[in-house]
């Protein structure tokens, strides 16, 4: 252990400087005892011969150049063990629920490792949520980082709650899991409200599904620095949960613009040349170094699925916090404004929505073998209707022809049928493109081009001499 | 990564001071470049400062808990890789490092510190058969001797660039080790089959000449209408989910180049796992073989530390220039370019040197041509002609092409694939823009479609792209009056150019057949349309009214060409429907 250091040179933002007269490990974590029995931790930032920057997770307030100084020999560490199943912590890792303490059976370094892009996975295992909009057009498998990408005051919380509670992977319901894995939610806030907080664990409470669940909390009046550990600790709890004890981990991470807002006023104390609207230039590499922690390893039972959940600033995808994001995850769920308002639950806009893993991780076998082509073809279908409401607009309904107006009313049914379908519906995939079919079939056969003709026959509602026709 | 020997080692620094990936050592005797080992774990890094006694250093691994006071060693050499046989079907990170070796010495799937590894095995065996023997005269970079490497390659022993050469004195024949001396020459120099290359220096080369091949990529629209040369460059700008990474699959995959580098920079490490599983499974449609049995991955995924990945890049072209002096055409994806450029503007800010725009170092122009630059259609030293196109992916952000990543790329490449969100959004794959997108080769290539597939390709093209053309006039037009409003002819446009869209550009990556699209199958389906199109309008000026001609039964199955297997049969048929169909009409 170190001695004690009283040389505390400057103080500012989130950020205390101190002199040193031995070396301090870069990433070491700091103890700063404000002499009236306060201790604030904090973590090297930058580590010289003469002196350190100290980034203080729990704010700076209070600490002056009396303060001490102590360095611990040691990165920040995560206590795990499978007990902290059904706790409660706080942002730093700390039990808040009145609770015994934790035991751990082992300590791990916050910052993982990478995982060797040779030892993964490919994730292809479909994750049934029961939401059509995702199911059916942005399928989820487990493995995968799917972030949600919503805007001040839409409902991603109920809708992150809808697939905590319905995921599943549909064999396992039959018994068919051998693996004997369980599921469990790893839920870390990040500088959300109370209110936004309740409702997680009210709906956790509701449903028992805090047994099964870690939950740590960095609310909106906690300090903002902290909310640059809380998802560290968050997903180093989901890999060992994962990838030592064989679980399937859903880590859902809310919100990832508290997170990065966080980063930003690190990096101005610092003084950094800022990247652009201010983020640090780091911004793409941090962020990749929490995304990346979700998948699946070779030889391991268990898979870590990330649902990180952001706001965007302005409504805005090119904002650099959903831009960052969008360029590490494997797709994303878009939330709209518009949907919304028209009273579609969830709101879900699924054509700036994807899924990469989808194309794996459906067809024959593992979800149907119509899937890839109905999905297909509702995206054209879909986007050749909204195209043509800016047409409605001026031109009317009536100076369109009977084809247009067919995908007119596809473009509404689409909306009003397939992806509203309210919070506590849980659609099985075979439901889910069954609606898809009924949507399609208001098209002619013909134009079904994105599908087979081999189903079209099969699954064409209506006429079936017309399917026929032209599927020979 | 090529290892120092223990005699290279020379004077010792200390670690004056740590901040992410880049540390400052005092008394270290280094040169820039070199590489040195860090802290008492011995952490690989790079030299890239000198400033008094203080030398500033990238460290290609994570420096979490590294102190002041820790060691610095030089190796006196610079960061290398390591050439010879073992490099196809290897995956390796940033600085050449096999990952299958990483995971097997770590014990564990997660990549730990401090663990170093030779980029080819160097105790394996390969059995060497001479192609010179006594008494020939030998220079730089001629051929000794082949190797078996895969069943696709067969690996050219050569003399290192840097070798005087002179006569051959003796030679060996059978199963060695890369280090054993396999031809030896009368000034003393023993060649092996292993070499090493300093990775920011490009291998020599006679010249460069003007290319006249395609590479073709299987794919209708590049191939069709924005075709890249063998020893071309290619820039696929696109905002996130736009299809850049597939575009590189399917290059990767299709292209009919001999060996294919493909670099994951900074990018998804679930993409190069899906590499590594698809690849074995896949057949090279040209050799039959496995397709991995002709690529050599190199995987610095995003949450790897980043002065690897500004690495990465340098290490496959250096791969790149070895496979091109044997004589073989290669093809290297690098995906995503930008997050080099972004590694670079990392350790710059670190570094405190001035910024240039957007905080990118004032050199990032320099750097993007030099790396570009070392692509081509050479005459190499050894007298032999090949290749090395390279296709970069841009990941501008905002999808703003505006930003200096993708402009600076612009300014050198000479084919550029714009992706598109709007046609990514209504899943029109590959969503590349044919109004932006253009390709700078396509006159000198036009002869070899000319020879290769037909005579009047060039003239079926330009047919294609005119009524693509008129088709976006027209829709800014529809969009005011309703597609109704238009004269019938107009409106004849638009269906044929809907076809040209749906049955021509799109091709879907994930469909077995599809996927993989050979150029007179490119033409035929262009033709087939062209033949609706001809038929339908002189049909329209005999009077027959253009929603006759918009509902006919044969023609949407145009579409379907793309997944027909026999498509020559199936195009027949269809042809001889339209026109009977159409003839009916009158
Ligand atoms: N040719 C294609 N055929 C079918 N689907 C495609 C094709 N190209 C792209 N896609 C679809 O688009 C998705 C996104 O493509 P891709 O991963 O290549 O985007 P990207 O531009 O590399 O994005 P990022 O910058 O975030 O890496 C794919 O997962 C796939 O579903
Ligand atoms: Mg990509």
């Amino acid at each position: 252990m170190k001695k004690e250091y009283e040389t505390i040179t400057e103080i500012s933002g989130p950020l205390v400087f101190a002199e040193v007269d031995e070396p301090v490990g870069y990433d070491e974590i700091v103890e700063i005892d404000t002499g009236d029995g306060d201790v604030r931790r904090g973590q090297v930032l930058e580590s010289t011969s003469d002196y350190v920057a100290i980034q203080v997770f729990e704010g700076t307030q209070g600490i002056d150049r009396n303060s001490s100084v102590r360095f611990l020999d040691e990165t920040m560490k995560m206590k795990l063990t499978e007990d902290l199943l059904g706790r409660v912590l706080s942002g730093s890792g700390d039990p808040i629920d009145g609770g015994p303490e934790i035991e751990p059976d082992e300590r791990r370094n916050i910052v993982g490792k990478a995982i060797n892009p040779y030892s993964r996975e490919y994730p292809e295992e479909f994750i049934q949520t029961g939401v059509s909009g995702i199911d059916g057009m942005n399928t989820l498998v487990r493995g995968q980082k799917l972030p949600i990408f919503s805007a001040s005051g839409l409902p991603h919380n109920d809708l992150a709650l809808q697939i905590a509670r319905q995921a599943n992977v549909p064999e396992e319901e039959e018994g068919e899991d051998d693996e004997g894995s369980e599921f469990a939610v790893i839920f870390g806030a990040m500088g959300i409200t109370q209110e936004e907080a309740n409702e997680f664990m009210d709906d956790f409470e509701r449903t028992g599904a805090l047994e099964r669940s870690v939950v740590f909390t960095n609310l909106a009046d906690d300090p903002a620095v902290e909310r640059t550990i809380t998802p560290r600790l968050a997903l180093t709890t989901a890999e060992y949960l994962a990838f030592d004890k064989g679980y399937h981990v859903l880590v859902i991470l809310t919100d990832m613009t508290n997170y990065c807002e966080a980063l930003r006023e690190i990096g101005a104390a610092r003084e950094e040349v800022p990247g652009r609207r201010g983020y640090p230039g780091y911004m793409y590499t941090d962020l990749a170094q929490l995304y990346e922690r979700a998948g699946r390893i070779k030889g391991r039972d268990g898979s870590v699925t990330q649902i990180p959940i952001l706001t965007m600033p302005g409504d805005d995808d090119t904002h650099p916090i959903p831009d960052l994001t969008g360029y590490i995850t494997e797709g994303q769920i878009m939330m709209n404004r518009d949907l919304n308002s028209q009273g579609i639950e969830p709101p879900i806009n699924v054509l700036p929505s994807l899924s990469r893993l989808m194309d794996d991780g459906i067809g024959e076998g593992l979800t149907r073998g119509d899937h890839a082509d109905v999905k297909d073809q509702m995206f054209a279908a879909y986007a050749e209707g909204e195209d043509l409401r800016d047409l409605v607009n001026i031109v009317g309904r009536e100076a369109l022809s009977e084809l247009d107006n067919k995908y007119l009313d596809f473009a509404d049914r689409f909306e009003s049928e397939f992806v509203e379908q309210g919070y506590n519906t849980d659609r099985s995939i075979n439901e889910t493109i069954e609606l898809g079919w009924d949507l399609l079939s208001m098209l002619p056969p013909a134009e079904l081009n994105r599908i087979d003709e081999e189903f079209i026959e099969e699954h064409y509602r209506g006429d079936e001499q017309e399917a026929e026709v032209t599927a020979d | 990564m090529s290892q120092a020997t223990e005699s290279d080692v020379r004077e010792d620094g200390v670690i004056d001071s740590v901040s992410g990936p880049v540390v400052t050592a005092t008394d270290l005797d280094a040169r820039m470049n070199d590489v040195v080992y860090v802290g008492h774990e011995g952490l690989m890094g790079e030299v890239i400062e000198i400033e008094g006694d203080i030398t500033t250093i990238q460290v290609y691994e994570e420096t979490s808990d590294v102190s002041p006071d820790e060691p610095v060693e030089g190796t006196g050499s610079p960061l290398s890789v390591d050439l010879g046989p073992g490099m196809l079907d290897a995956i390796y990170d940033g600085v050449q490092r096999p990952l299958d070796v990483l995971e097997e010495k770590m014990g564990s799937p997660y990549l730990d510190r401090g663990v170093d590894a030779p980029g080819i095995d160097l105790e394996k065996t390969w059995e060497f058969t001479p192609t010179v023997e006594a008494g020939d005269e030998v220079g730089p970079t001629d051929i000794v001797g082949t190797v078996p490497e895969t069943p696709s390659i067969e690996h050219k022993v050569m003399v290192p660039p840097d070798f005087e050469g002179g006569e051959v004195v003796a030679t060996e024949s059978g199963n060695f080790t890369p280090d054993e001396t396999v031809v030896e020459l009368a000034n003393g120099e023993a060649i092996t089959m292993h070499q090493e290359w300093p990775v920011r220096q490009q291998r020599p080369a006679e010249e460069k000449q003007t290319p006249t091949t395609p590479l073709i990529s299987g794919q209708r629209v590049l191939d069709g209408l924005f075709p890249i040369a063998k020893g071309g460059t290619a820039a696929i700008p696109g905002p996130f989910g736009s299809g850049k990474t597939v575009t590189q699959h399917q290059l990767a995959k299709w292209a009919d180049a001999d060996i294919v580098i493909y670099v994951g920079c900074g990018e998804r490490g679930n993409e190069m796992t899906e590499v590594i599983e698809d690849f074995p499974e896949l057949e090279d449609p040209t050799t039959g073989n496995a397709l991995m049995d002709r690529t050599c991955l190199i995987a610095n995924t995003s949450n790897m530390p980043v002065a690897a990945r500004e690495s990465c890049v340098y290490t496959g072209i250096t791969i790149a220039e070895y496979f091109r002096d044997m004589g073989y055409d290669v093809a290297l994806m690098a995906d995503s370019t930008s997050r080099w450029a972004e590694a670079m503007r990392e350790i710059s800010s670190r570094l405190e040197e001035m910024p240039g725009e957007e905080g990118y170092p004032a050199y990032l122009a320099a750097r993007l041509s030099e790396f570009y630059e070392r692509a081509g259609y050479f005459e190499n030293i050894n007298g032999l002609h090949s290749s090395i196109s390279v296709i970069g992916a841009v990941s501008p952000p905002g999808g703003d092409f505006s930003e200096p990543v993708t402009q600076n790329t612009l300014r050198i490449v000479k084919t550029f694939w714009a992706l598109d969100a709007d046609l990514a959004e209504r899943r029109h794959f590959p969503s590349i823009n044919w109004n932006e997108s253009y390709s700078l080769y396509r006159d000198q290539l036009d002869p070899w479609f000319v020879e290769n597939v037909r005579e009047d390709w060039p003239e079926k093209r330009q047919w294609g792209i005119d009524t693509l053309d008129e088709e976006a006039e027209l829709q800014e037009i529809v969009q005011l009056v309703g597609k109704d409003a238009l004269p019938e002819d107009q409106q004849l446009t638009l269906e044929v150019a809907r076809y040209l869209r749906e049955a021509w550009l799109q091709q879907n990556a994930f469909h077995p057949t599809d996927t993989y699209c050979e150029p007179e199958k490119t033409y035929r389906i262009l033709d087939a349309i062209r033949t609706f199109n001809d038929e339908a309008f002189d049909a329209l000026d005999a009077g027959i009214p253009v929603e006759e001609l918009s509902d006919l039964d044969a023609v949407p199955r145009l579409n379907r060409i793309g997944v027909q297997e026999d498509y020559n049969e199936y195009i027949d048929e269809l042809e001889a429907d339209i026109e009977s169909e159409i003839q009916e009409l009158y």
